[in-house]
């Protein structure tokens, strides 16, 4: 028994293989979202708590936040003199910190923190995830005369400055992000809670 | 009792294609007569393959993939398992010797020409089969959970980050977690264990099936099809697979075996090159070590990566220097396919993608410094001009006439 016009069939094994293949998509679904973080990791993340009345002069605390290390640093008055120098903005890929995402909105000012004094940023290259090193002006190292301070990373060699800012002709695209935080008083500083706001 | 055997083989011969799969793959497979030394690597990667699957084995019996436990495990394993340091050595040993057998391996496809026509999907098949080692070997570099496994899995998994939009997103979900945790060592153990082992087994076989599909390729570059017995339609110079080239893969074996078992016994951390130092101190999220260098079997790939001052870019360089293995077949436009009947032209493009893939090799090892960025960058154009020149210098060359049969 010959068929001779083929077209229902053709139309019969098309619209079969379009839905199936919709059902093969539903299928796949639950498998790839089962490898996403959980409620629980979601969930997790709590804003930590930092101390920093025992900070000395240009000294870096490090605290954890969600998994990450968290920096602060307390800032002198050179430093903050030097982040405003127009040989160190020259070498900069994003002086004004345009990038929004890498910095709430009460961090976007030159300095990229709520006081000046204190820089709270999130120790990890936005190159490729390591956590660079803090390298102050007067520390033995060979990144050139004119090294102001600031942050190296050793994997990759992406520069830093002491507020996080990238410089330009390095792997890392972006400035270092500055993570939602809040002063609970003059010495006690919440990460993970946005200044007068809820929770981030 | 033979009459007993002779029965049962028949018995199984009329169920199963036993008798008929010996013959077409061992037996009646035939097999250029002049191999080399170069072709005892496809036997040995293959014998390597098997051996990390048993030995990894035993090693997941005694490991726990938890963030808290993994460390102390694999310590345990060490120390109070009886011959655990064995297995253990043989396992992460037999993954630097996986890598150091198939880069020689694809070394000997490069010099005779062994991805041309007809062989083009026997190389592709190879390159998957490269490309799936690598991520086995990565998932598995994890497990220790040291510090070279948490920052070394740490810059990988932010390589996604660089992809446009979707980036971030595809790296959560690669890693299960905002950060390398312990959801990210649970499903890499499942990927190192059962994933990646069944594609890798699959893909062995599927290699083996097209090689004895379209016949090995030998020194000379030279189709032994082409010559064959008028009456027994034998090549004329083939030779059967079994006994033949069972026996001297035993013997290539037995001498790998030798060499292995000197560095398991006398160098097993091979100065830092096949366990590195830094993997001796436990994972911690906080502090990148000084120095962070992948094993040598991707330095190569990690300095092309560093040589481009951008993320993207840099990413795209990484990834491009194994896609453009795909492509080999038909950038290669030489009428000859071995090296031996090549002319000048060929043999220096070859010499110079050498020294730059072992100075990329090298200087991926190395710290960062101005000097060593530009070597990677010039290395990295060497690397990548050796392929997308081919085309042309190739067709220059001048090429020496090919032999009608094979020499010895």
């Amino acid at each position: 028994m010959g068929v001779d016009d083929k077209s229902k069939r053709r139309f019969l094994v098309a619209s079969t293989s379009v839905v199936g293949a919709v059902g093969v998509g539903f299928a796949v679904w639950p498998f790839l979202a089962s490898l996403k973080p959980s409620a629980k990791t979601q969930a997790a993340g709590a804003p930590v708590e930092a101390d920093i009345s025992q900070l000395e002069d240009g000294q870096q605390m490090t605290v954890e936040w969600r998994g990450k290390p968290v920096w602060i640093v307390k800032r002198t008055e050179k430093i903050l003199a030097d982040l405003k120098s127009d040989p160190l903005i020259a070498k900069l890929s994003d002086p004004d910190s345009s990038v929004t995402d890498q910095q709430p909105a009460y961090a976007q000012n030159p300095n990229r923190s709520i006081k000046a004094e204190y820089l709270v940023v999130i120790g990890i290259c936005t190159h490729l995830g390591c956590s660079p090193t803090y390298v102050k002006e007067n520390d033995p190292h060979d990144l050139g005369s004119d090294w102001v301070g600031g942050f190296f990373c050793p994997c990759h060699g992406s520069f830093f400055d002491l507020a996080g800012r990238v410089f330009s002709g390095v792997p890392a695209p972006t400035n270092l992000v500055v993570p939602p935080h809040t002063y609970l008083s003059d010495t006690r500083i919440l990460v993970g809670i946005d200044q007068d706001k809820g929770a981030a | 009792m033979s009459k007993i055997l002779t029965d049962s083989l028949e018995w199984i011969d009329a169920r199963y294609p036993l008798s008929k799969m010996w013959n077409e793959h061992l037996a009646q497979y035939y097999a250029p007569k002049n191999f080399n030394v170069w072709y005892y690597f496809g036997s040995l990667a293959l014998m390597v393959l098997v051996m990390q699957i048993f030995t990894g084995i035993f090693l997941a019996v005694n490991y726990k993939p938890d963030a808290a436990l993994a460390f102390a495990s694999v310590e345990y394993i060490m120390r109070d398992v009886e011959y655990g340091w064995l297995i253990r050595y043989m396992h992460a040993i037999g993954a630097s010797f996986f890598f150091l057998i198939v880069y020689l391996h694809m070394f000997r496809a490069l010099i005779y020409g062994s991805y041309r026509k007809p062989r083009e999907l026997l190389w592709i098949i190879g390159v998957f089969i490269y490309l799936c080692l690598m991520a086995e070997s990565f998932f598995g570099y994890l497990l220790p959970w040291g510090q070279m496994s948490y920052w070394g899995a740490q810059v990988i998994i932010s390589l996604f980050g660089a992809i446009p939009y979707v980036g971030e997103d595809l790296a959560v979900w690669v890693r299960g977690d905002f950060v390398i945790g312990d959801a990210t060592l649970n499903r890499f153990f499942v990927y190192h264990v059962v994933l990646m082992p069944i594609i890798l087994l699959a893909l062995a076989v599927v290699h083996i099936i097209a090689l004895h599909e379209v016949g090995s390729n030998n020194p000379d570059g030279i189709e032994i099809k082409k010559n064959k017995d008028p009456k027994t339609g034998i090549p004329k110079d083939g030779i059967p697979f079994h006994p033949y080239y069972t026996v001297k893969d035993i013997v290539g074996i037995a001498v790998f075996l030798i060499i292995f078992s000197v560095v398991v016994f006398y160098a097993p951390e091979m100065g830092g090159y096949f366990l590195e130092k830094n993997n001796f101190l436990p994972a911690d999220p906080m502090t990148t070590p000084e120095h962070i260098e992948p094993l040598w079997y991707f330095t190569p790939f990690y300095a092309i990566l560093r040589a481009v001052p951008d993320k993207f870019f840099g990413v795209m360089g990484m990834g491009g220097a194994i896609v453009v293995l795909f492509f080999l077949p038909w950038l290669d436009r030489s009428p000859v396919k071995s090296i031996r009947y090549k002319g000048w032209i060929f043999k220096s493009a070859l010499a110079l993608f050498v020294i730059s893939f072992f100075g990329l090799g090298y200087l991926g090892m190395q710290t960062v410094t101005p000097t060593t960025t530009l070597f990677a960058q010039i290395f990295s154009v060497i690397y990548f001009a050796f392929f997308l020149l081919m085309p042309w210098y190739s067709k220059w060359d001048e090429t020496k006439p090919e032999p009608e049969r094979v020499t010895d």
